[in-house]
């Protein structure tokens, strides 16, 4: 009755290389729980996911994952400090509304935090801008501006600097570039702001 | 709850079930109540499906709601139509699979379906007991549970699954014997009767009480207060639906007529169906009970449990994996009364899903077919079958 393991997108698939077996960890906006399921049957993870939509929740429970049901930002709220080993927020948040105070929540409920955004600053979107004069749209970022839920716009510079102001360290940091519905993709060594699609950041205290 | 039984005949069941019965608490050992009296003898009417594995690792506790009875799926009789009250969840290759698991449900103390209730004979009087029934409490039904449960051999049960009424019983038995209990399911429950809860409570107490057969509860041998009874459930029937759910089923339709009457008979459809639903449950309800189990239910709180100061305190005992789920139309018990149990218990570190089905159908949900509620239900139970080792 175990359900078939799908392959990972590739920015969950670095993700996970990251998170250390037999650990506790949280992740915020799992969807149908992709990532957990992955960490829980490949490395014994203790997971819990936190999520929005009752048919994704329900399709995660489904696979036995442990998953609550609710807004990111008030489910955060009741844990421990401490209560995790990681946290991951995986192209997430862009869309939260408050992500000094979610982050600085995070970095007490969580010994590390996992975090991954699309990057803004990539090529194609600075010409999109800069050429065609309007606002980027691409495969990571399909929205037009007044129907998206991406209320923030990230780049990875832009987070380095916002870990000084939050007061935190970055332990690991890579960016990557995906393609074909970011099943596949490539770590980015060379002009990563310029270049990569995602970033991916390791933080803590 | 019974009107939903017999929804879902076409699947596969448990077929026939025997009723049984187990009596304990026989002097000089009676049961201690938390009101502080006592009562003895007490005979548990209560039913199972499935087999129990030799290890005894795979039993589990079906809670029944205020008007439930032991008979949770199935048939007592070849010739009888109508299944026990959550067929659609309990039966072979369903939600509640009774060919993996061995299915137990009771019913509850005060209750008169066969339980010792206010209807029983008081061995002292040789006469019912009536209002001299002692007030009987939440965690009295779950004591007495547990005297069936080690009757049966079974020191864990592998889960412990109710909604409403049922949902507070897995509460409690996840507080009480935290060590017996490797999964609780509470289901469109609370962990404490709102002010709402109780004033409709009360409500339908009253109109049992101002019926004057009544008779300060001792009308056994004379008219029974089948008036008083059928308008408690009315009342009760309407807080188990919603607004949408009585829209879509009534709306402001007439019985059988096309113009209004100018009389008090009943013209709407849903006057009809609710005198119907009264008069229904007049003919298998005992008024008494319905007094004791709704004070039992206003009594339930983990807030305030036995010296606590919080949920989070009382919940500190518990060691289960808990799937909590409300419906989004319920307004007897909504969504946020479900969220205060996840969060005292996500605060105790336990581990904890919650979700909430959309369903217009009010706080009965839980007892019509839902294939997302079974497919929560058989999952999390499969998955803690497996984290158990079994």
């Amino acid at each position: 009755m175990k359900p078939a393991i799908k392959p990972l997108r590739y920015d969950l698939e670095i993700i996970a290389s990251w998170i250390e077996p037999g650990s506790r960890v949280l992740d915020l906006g799992c969807g149908e729980g992709d990532l957990l399921f992955h960490l829980k049957t490949t490395k014994g993870v203790a997971g819990t996911g936190i999520e929005k939509r009752e048919d994704k929740v329900a399709a995660a429970l489904t696979r036995g994952l442990t998953v609550l049901q609710g807004d990111i930002r008030e489910e955060v709220a009741d844990y421990a400090p401490n209560t995790f080993d990681y946290v991951i927020v995986s192209q997430t948040l862009q869309q939260v509304f408050a992500p000094v105070e979610l982050i600085s929540t995070l970095l007490a409920i969580g010994r590390r935090v996992v975090v991954s955004f699309p990057n803004f600053s990539h090529w194609k979107n600075r010409l999109q801008l800069l050429i065609q004069g309007q606002a980027p749209r691409s495969s990571q970022l399909p929205y037009e501006w007044y129907d998206t839920p991406n209320i923030r716009v990230i780049t990875i510079r832009d987070f380095r600097r916002f870990t000084r102001t939050v007061g935190c360290t970055i332990y690991r940091e890579t960016a990557i570039n995906t393609h074909q519905h970011d099943r596949y993709g490539s770590i980015v060594h060379f002009l990563p702001n310029l270049r990569a699609t995602y970033g991916i950041f390791l933080i803590g205290r | 709850m019974s009107e939903y039984a017999g929804q879902d005949q076409g699947g596969a069941s448990v077929g026939l079930v025997a009723p049984k019965s187990y009596t304990f608490a026989e002097p000089p050992d009676p049961l201690h109540l938390e009101s502080g009296a006592s009562l003895g003898p007490i005979t548990l009417a209560y039913e199972t499906c499935g087999t129990l594995d030799a290890d005894k690792s795979n039993a589990i506790l079906i809670l029944h709601a205020l008007s439930g009875d032991a008979h949770v799926a199935g048939y007592h009789r070849q010739e009888e139509t109508k299944p026990g009250w959550w067929e659609y969840m309990v039966g072979p290759g369903k939600g509640i699979d009774t060919n993996r698991y061995f299915v137990i449900c009771s019913n509850i103390l005060g209750s008169c379906m066969g339980t010792t209730g206010p209807g029983s004979i008081n061995p002292q009087t040789n006469r019912p007991y009536g209002l001299d029934f002692p007030v009987v409490t939440i965690g009295d039904m779950v004591e007495a549970q547990r005297a069936l449960i080690d009757h049966l051999g079974i020191a864990r049960l592998l889960a412990v699954i109710g909604g409403s009424i049922g949902g507070m019983q897995v509460l409690e038995w996840a507080v009480r014997f935290p060590e017996r209990v490797r999964a609780a399911i509470p289901l469109a429950t609370t962990m404490r009767h709102s002010a709402l809860a109780i004033a409709f409570n009360e409500i339908a107490r009253q109109a049992i009480m101002a019926d004057p057969n009544w008779r300060e509860g001792h009308y056994h041998g004379n008219t029974i207060p089948a008036t008083g009874l059928a308008v408690a459930r009315m009342i009760g029937h309407v807080t188990y639906l919603s607004d949408q759910a009585m829209r879509r089923k009534f709306g402001r339709r007439l019985q059988d007529k096309e113009d209004f009457s100018f009389d008090f008979d009943a013209e709407f459809q849903v006057e009809s169906y609710l005198r119907h639903q009264g008069s229904k449950f007049v003919e298998r309800f005992d008024a008494n009970s319905f007094l004791y189990i709704t004070k039992a239910a206003d009594y339930f709180d983990l807030e305030h449990r036995g010296g606590s100061a919080s949920a989070v305190e009382t919940f500190r005992r518990a060691q289960a994996k808990f799937l909590v789920v409300s419906f989004t139309s319920d307004w007897l018990y909504p969504t946020y009364q479900s969220r205060e149990i996840v969060r005292a218990l996500k605060k105790n570190g336990l581990d904890v899903s919650f979700c909430e089905i959309a369903a217009d159908c009010g706080h009965d949900a839980f007892l019509i077919p839902n294939a997302r509620l079974t497919s929560l239900i058989s999952s999390f139970l499969d998955r803690v079958t497996h984290e158990t080792g079994h």
